[in-house]
């Protein structure tokens, strides 16, 4: 028979989900008459749908992979156009435009939102330099923001300094932390970087929560001043205006910046210790060098947005600075593709805009937003876009420079 | 004529296990120089001791720049090392797979430059200049090896032979005075050795190297080869010529065992 395997494996998977799920759709224990319901029409439905969906899934698939076979090394095509001078030039202009416009046609809401939204495009991009660039698993990244957050806060408490004298002094204190925790962990890599930069972020989160007379206990620091603008006071809604152009001017910086350092001397040489640390000190690379710039860098970032997120709420505790944003952060490079700015840039906007506006939905956006999430790991595990390689234009032994040729 | 790299008496124990026991090995400016033994013999060793991947128990080495003074290589980092002279290629090709052939190179050229963090935000003309410089002298080295028409191609996409040419490329980037091969010929087919062999000519030539390779195909060695250790179960026990080492019974019975043995069994 022609469809059999496919028809075998959908039955398995059929029953698969039949038994995953009859713990939650099948049995129901009514507590008040002591019964319990046994719902079998939910099993079947169950069933029949996953037995379909999984039928139709992997006859796509069949007809793909024979229709054409895909090269692994192969960029896709949003990679490509995204290179391309022609495409991304009118693109870039109109996204200018646009988000000079958003604010005076949006509302308040939506401005705020977007605001948080370009602290995670920052925070995201700060974290692509560890985690993206030089391999540095980093599941403690929340530490630096919160470093930068209630350094504002604390700094400007006792003794009234103000918001543009504590964005580099933000910065530079979680750059200080950054080196701190890069100091102990120069030796470690992958799943035990992950654990103990966790454990840092959990300590500081602790200490501050704890610590009532340094930090206020998970109280918080209320009245943290909104940044000023040349001594005019600000109405609220004017306020939000002038935070969103802030932090869309700093995301400027941000790109400007780390898209320098990417396609520098030492951009290259964390990726190369990325791919192969014995390699790369055998090149002559500092391994402590290359790895604390990127921890030092990588919070500097962190610490800006802590600065900015601060002046934006005007409230902080600790509460705001848990595992689940690190989590949150990481998944905005991992979706976005790793090492890719703009990719970074899109996954931060898709994953914190993408759960207010479903919200429409109700109770089921968070299901939704998960389901999202594991559709885009089935279909681009690599990210959102691929960095592409940098092509370099050449010149030797006095032949022209050599045609400049992307990648294919 | 003192010698560009000298090891002496050096020991390599793993607990109570010596890799290395108390080795001497010279390497003349501008020598190649061949180190063979069976499997397991501490070649490999040998190799991660000269390049700092390993701190060695005891013994010395010493590059001795010409003109300069003695440089003692024990303990320092393997990047201190690289950038003290002397490079290296692994036995299991440890190229950056996810970067370009070119980039793969111009990581070589790391030691020699200099650009830092304020250098790539700002790039000032000197910045400027060192990336080009970086570039072209890369670009040109890929030329020489025969590989400039994969240059933007992804290193991991290249065949192998063009993996083990590349690793030597982005090796000569640091600018060694001492080039340490692990394997070159490993799963290189006879004609693939005969040009490494031309290569390795040339580059020692072009270049002023010294090359030390660690190699299992006997004829390269012969050719390539006017000095030739020979190691086994860490200790030297032969070395000299490519022609005395061929008839060096300790060697030949090092690779071929000893006929008593066999029959002992």
């Amino acid at each position: 028979m022609k469809f059999f395997p496919e028809l075998k494996k959908s039955f398995v998977i059929a029953l698969w989900f039949m038994l995953l799920t009859f713990p939650v759709l099948v049995i129901r224990v009514n507590t008040i008459e002591n019964i319990v319901v046994w719902r079998w029409i939910n099993l079947a439905v169950i069933g029949s749908a996953a037995f379909v969906l999984s039928f139709l899934w992997q006859l796509y698939w069949r007809r793909k992979s024979a229709a054409a076979p895909v090269s692994v090394a192969q960029t896709s095509a949003l990679t490509r156009r995204m290179s391309d001078p022609k495409f991304y030039r009118p693109f870039l202009i109109v996204i200018a435009a646009l988000t000079l416009v958003f604010p005076f046609v949006a509302s308040h809401y939506q401005i705020n939102i977007m605001t948080t939204a370009l602290i995670y495009v920052m925070l995201g991009l700060g974290l692509n330099i560890e985690v993206g660039l030089a391999g540095l698993l980093d599941l403690g990244y929340v530490a630096f923001y919160a470093v930068g957050a209630y350094s504002y806060a604390l700094l400007n408490y006792h003794f009234g300094l103000g918001f543009w004298t504590l964005l580099p002094v933000g910065a530079l204190l979680a750059a200080f932390f950054g080196i701190l925790v890069g100091f102990p962990v120069l030796r470690l890599r992958g799943d035990y970087l992950a654990i103990v930069t966790l454990a840092f972020a959990e300590i500081l989160r602790l200490v501050l929560e704890n610590w009532n007379a340094f930090s206020f206990g998970p109280s918080g620091i209320s009245n943290i001043p909104r940044p000023g603008f040349f001594g005019i006071d600000l109405t609220l809604e004017q306020s939000a205006v002038y935070m969103y152009f802030l932090l869309v001017a700093l995301c400027v910086l941000t790109i400007f910046v780390i898209h320098r350092i990417q396609h520098s001397r030492i951009g290259r040489a964390w990726v190369a210790l990325r791919e192969d640390e014995l390699a790369c000190q055998a090149m002559g690379i500092d391994k402590t060098r290359a790895k604390l710039a990127a921890f030092a860098l990588g919070a500097t970032w962190a610490g800006m947005a802590g600065v900015l997120f601060a002046a934006k709420t005007t409230f902080i505790n600790p509460a705001s600075f848990t595992f689940l944003e690190s989590a949150m952060i990481l998944a905005i490079v991992v979706l976005g593709g790793m090492g890719s700015i703009v990719g970074v840039i899109i996954a931060a906007l898709a994953i914190i805009l993408l759960p207010e506006y479903l919200r429409v939905l109700g109770d089921y956006r968070m299901i939704l937003f998960g389901a999202a999430l594991i559709l885009m790991m089935i279909f681009r595990p690599r990210g959102l876009i691929t960095p592409a390689g940098k092509t370099y234009e050449f010149r030797c032994s006095g032949k022209p420079a050599a045609p400049e040729k992307r990648l294919p | 004529m003192t010698p560009l790299l000298e090891v002496k008496n050096l020991t390599m124990a793993f607990g109570g296990i010596k890799a290395l026991d108390s080795v001497d090995l010279h390497i003349e400016p501008g020598q190649i120089a061949a180190l063979i033994g069976p499997n397991g013999a501490g070649k490999t060793t040998l190799f991660n001791c000269l390049t700092g991947i390993y701190t060695p128990t005891s013994g010395d080495i010493f590059l001795n720049a010409p003109g300069g003074k003695a440089r003692r290589l024990n303990g320092l980092k393997i990047n201190a090392i690289t950038a003290l002279g002397v490079a290296r290629t692994f036995q299991n090709i440890r190229l950056f797979g996810g970067m370009t052939v070119l980039e793969n190179v111009m990581i070589g050229r790391h030691p020699r430059s200099s650009a830092g963090i304020l250098g790539a935000i700002f790039r000032p003309p000197a910045t400027r200049r060192e990336e080009q410089d970086i570039v072209d002298k890369s670009y040109a080295l890929l030329e020489s090896m025969g590989l400039s028409e994969s240059a933007n191609e992804l290193a991991s996409n290249l065949p192998y032979g063009a993996q083990r040419r590349l690793e030597i490329a982005r090796a000569l980037a640091t600018e060694p005075r001492v080039l340490l091969l692990d394997e070159p010929a490993a799963g290189m087919n006879p004609q693939e050795t005969n040009e490494l062999e031309g290569l390795l000519t040339r580059l020692q030539a072009a270049h002023e190297l010294s090359i030390l390779l660690i190699e299992h195909d006997m004829k390269l060695v012969m050719n390539l080869a006017e000095n030739i250790f020979v190691l086994d179960y860490g200790e030297e026990i032969a070395r000299g010529a490519p022609q005395e080492i061929r008839n060096n019974p300790a060697v030949i019975k090092a690779y071929l065992g000893e006929e008593d043995d066999a029959e002992a069994q």
